[in-house]
């Protein structure tokens, strides 16, 4: 379809103006209230023990989620691509699960599991193991809500990608483990990393399930997007705006990575003199016929 | 010696692809698996590879029961028809790879590698990733990547399918003369009967997951056993219960007790080959092949009543017909 000139510069103003209405006049304020008074406060505020702890366990719960999701994420998505069996619809929709329950529902179920009454609490507290209001509680909440992300983009580029290059690798020695290090990794790795970087994204954000389970005790269970929610109710705002700020830039740091990574695995795939279309066909004729 | 499928039985869902095969490839030849698609004959090279698993039968890789071994283990180069190419590594990455499996040093890795790819006629292309090659480069590539590990056998499944015509047919005198110089057993498929003949010495003619008949060029154009074999590898014309090529079709002006009466429907100039489609009387539709002289010899025109004796022609009696 195409449109006219002014149709186009009508649809992109809409598009601009729906963004900025929505996206970056909040956050602009956001950047506004925090630096309004230059950098001190924020920096005062971020360098308080609470604030420090917050951003700590929020970059512990990022340390933890995103390894095991990978891992979980990378081998759910081969068993669901490359072992075709009656059951793997039922494990793909328990796997979206996370995206269709509200998080503050799954903090609730954990609760009733974890619980003094629910059916591992117990058992667990026998043990000497507390998960609720501590960290492994806050940790079993961020894997659930951000489980989905690297299942959801590996699966597609897991077929798209085929088997060839895997049986290739087989006639060629390698066994199963070779094979996945060396062809199918290399080959998913731009899927994977970005279904890391969305579990990165919402790990950092996560608020209702981590509130329900953490209990929000401050310098010991509180995680940034906690601090930042406790310190607006206890009209600190000074310390909420720049707790926001950096969860921003945590989550802006992710996104530039990937994308330095991604600009730098491109450059490597174009050679010197990239040779397409029919120029280099009829130069392999030439060769192939003398 | 060689390669030898016994007895090859393989069944997906309910369309049997092997239908109880068997072959023998003499050790140090190129054979061909022709046959259309659907007759099986890639499930069979893949099966010779360990790709696929026998349901029943027996595969033997220089007399040794290759049957329960893993493709991992089997020692084959195999060559895809979409090249299979590793798009994240270099064509020196490519070849390297079997070698950097077997854990050789990295000198005869290189020295090994560079050696190859002079072979291919790829040298100076190593630093290149297989998305800046032509289909040809890519397929010699994948050739050389096959070879480096140096496979007791080497296989090939449609190796030319996904190429023009042109690179086609460069790449199988290529493939021909290189099988001249390293004398590795090859089996190749391909659905096109000219290939096969051009390319290799023995000849498996396969259909719905049989083995309808295997041996030389020559052998089968001359004396097929069926139908199938006989209008598969090459032309030919059905008269009633009789077979015949078209260029055993003699057109003459005169009848004479084994003449049939044809009319020439269309004449179809190919070069030195012209092509005369007729009508018989009984509506069988057939054609001869002729030479330019011969036509200019009778002055053939369209809409004219000519003659037709059948030269040589073959039956198959008590064969069930199967188009091709």
């Amino acid at each position: 379809m195409s449109v006219g000139a002014p149709a186009k510069w009508g649809l992109r103003s809409l598009a601009f103006g729906y963004l900025g209405l929505l996206l970056l006049a909040p956050v602009g304020m956001i950047f506004y209230k925090t630096f309004e008074h230059g950098l001190g406060p924020p920096i005062e505020a971020m360098t308080s023990p609470d604030a420090v702890h917050a951003i700590w366990l929020t970059l512990l719960m990022v340390a933890v989620a995103v390894p095991l999701n990978t891992v979980f994420g990378v081998g759910c998505a081969l068993l669901l691509v490359r072992h075709k069996w009656k059951g793997n619809a039922v494990i793909d929709g328990i796997i979206n699960l996370p995206f269709a329950i509200s998080p503050v529902v799954i903090g609730l179920s954990l609760f009733l599991l974890y619980g003094t009454d629910g059916w591992f609490g117990p058992a667990l507290a026998d043990a000497g193991i507390t998960v609720l209001f501590s960290t492994p509680g806050m940790i079993l909440a961020s894997v659930f809500v951000s489980l989905p992300f690297v299942v959801r983009e590996t699966v597609p580029v897991l077929q798209e990608i085929g088997t060839e290059q895997e049986q290739a690798a087989s006639t060629l020695g390698a066994n199963a483990w070779q094979t996945f290090w060396r062809v199918t990794l290399p080959a998913i790795r731009w899927g994977v990393a970005y279904g890391m970087v969305l579990t990165t994204a919402r790990v950092l954000g996560e608020f209702g399930a981590v509130t329900i389970v953490s209990g929000s005790i401050s310098g010991e269970t509180e995680t940034l997007p906690l601090f930042v929610a406790k310190s607006f109710e206890q009209f600190n705002e000074q310390a909420a705006y720049a707790g926001a700020i950096v969860l921003a830039l945590l989550a802006l740091t992710t996104l530039l990575l990937m994308s330095v990574g991604g600009r730098k695995a491109k450059a490597q795939a174009s050679g010197p003199i990239p040779i397409t279309g029919d120029a280099s066909i009829s130069m392999s004729n030439q060769k192939e016929g003398s | 010696m060689g390669i030898a499928v016994e007895g090859a039985c393989k069944r997906f869902g309910d369309f049997q692809a092997l239908d109880n095969v068997s072959i023998d490839v003499p050790d140090g030849s190129l054979t061909a698996l022709l046959g259309p698609s659907g007759s099986g004959k890639s499930t069979l090279l893949r099966a010779i590879a360990g790709l696929e698993t026998l349901d029943a039968g027996l595969v033997t890789i220089n007399g040794e029961d290759a049957t329960a071994k893993p493709a991992q283990k089997r020692e084959v180069g195999f060559v895809f028809q979409h090249y299979a190419a590793f798009k994240h590594m270099t064509v020196f990455g490519n070849v390297a790879f079997g070698l950097k499996i077997r854990k050789w040093a990295k000198p005869e890795i290189s020295d090994r590698v560079h050696e190859l790819l002079r072979l291919v006629q790829l040298d100076g292309l190593a630093d290149r990733y297989p998305d800046q090659l032509s289909g040809g480069q890519r397929q010699r590539m994948a050739l050389a990547r096959a070879l480096a590990v140096e496979p007791r056998v080497l296989l090939l499944d449609e190796p030319f399918g996904a190429l023009d015509a042109k690179v086609r047919k460069d790449l199988r005198t290529w493939l021909r003369r290189l099988h001249d110089e390293m004398h590795v057993t090859t089996i190749f498929v391909t659905h096109d009967q000219e290939e096969a003949m051009d390319v290799a010495e023995q000849l498996v003619v396969m259909n719905e997951g049989r083995v309808e008949q295997s041996g030389s060029a020559n052998d089968l154009y001359e004396h097929p056993a069926n139908e199938f074999v006989m209008s598969f590898v090459g032309e030919v014309n059905r008269l009633g219960e009789h077979f015949v090529r078209p260029h055993d079709m003699e057109v003459v002006l005169d009848p004479d007790e084994r003449t049939e009466e044809a009319l020439v429907q269309r004449i179809v100039a190919l070069g030195f080959e012209i092509r005369v489609e007729f009508t018989l009387g009984d509506g069988t539709e057939v054609w001869a092949q002729l030479t330019r002289p011969e036509l200019q010899k009778l002055e053939l025109r369209e809409g004219q009543i000519v003659y037709l004796r059948p030269g040589q022609t073959k039956s198959f009696s008590g064969e069930v017909a199967s188009a091709a």
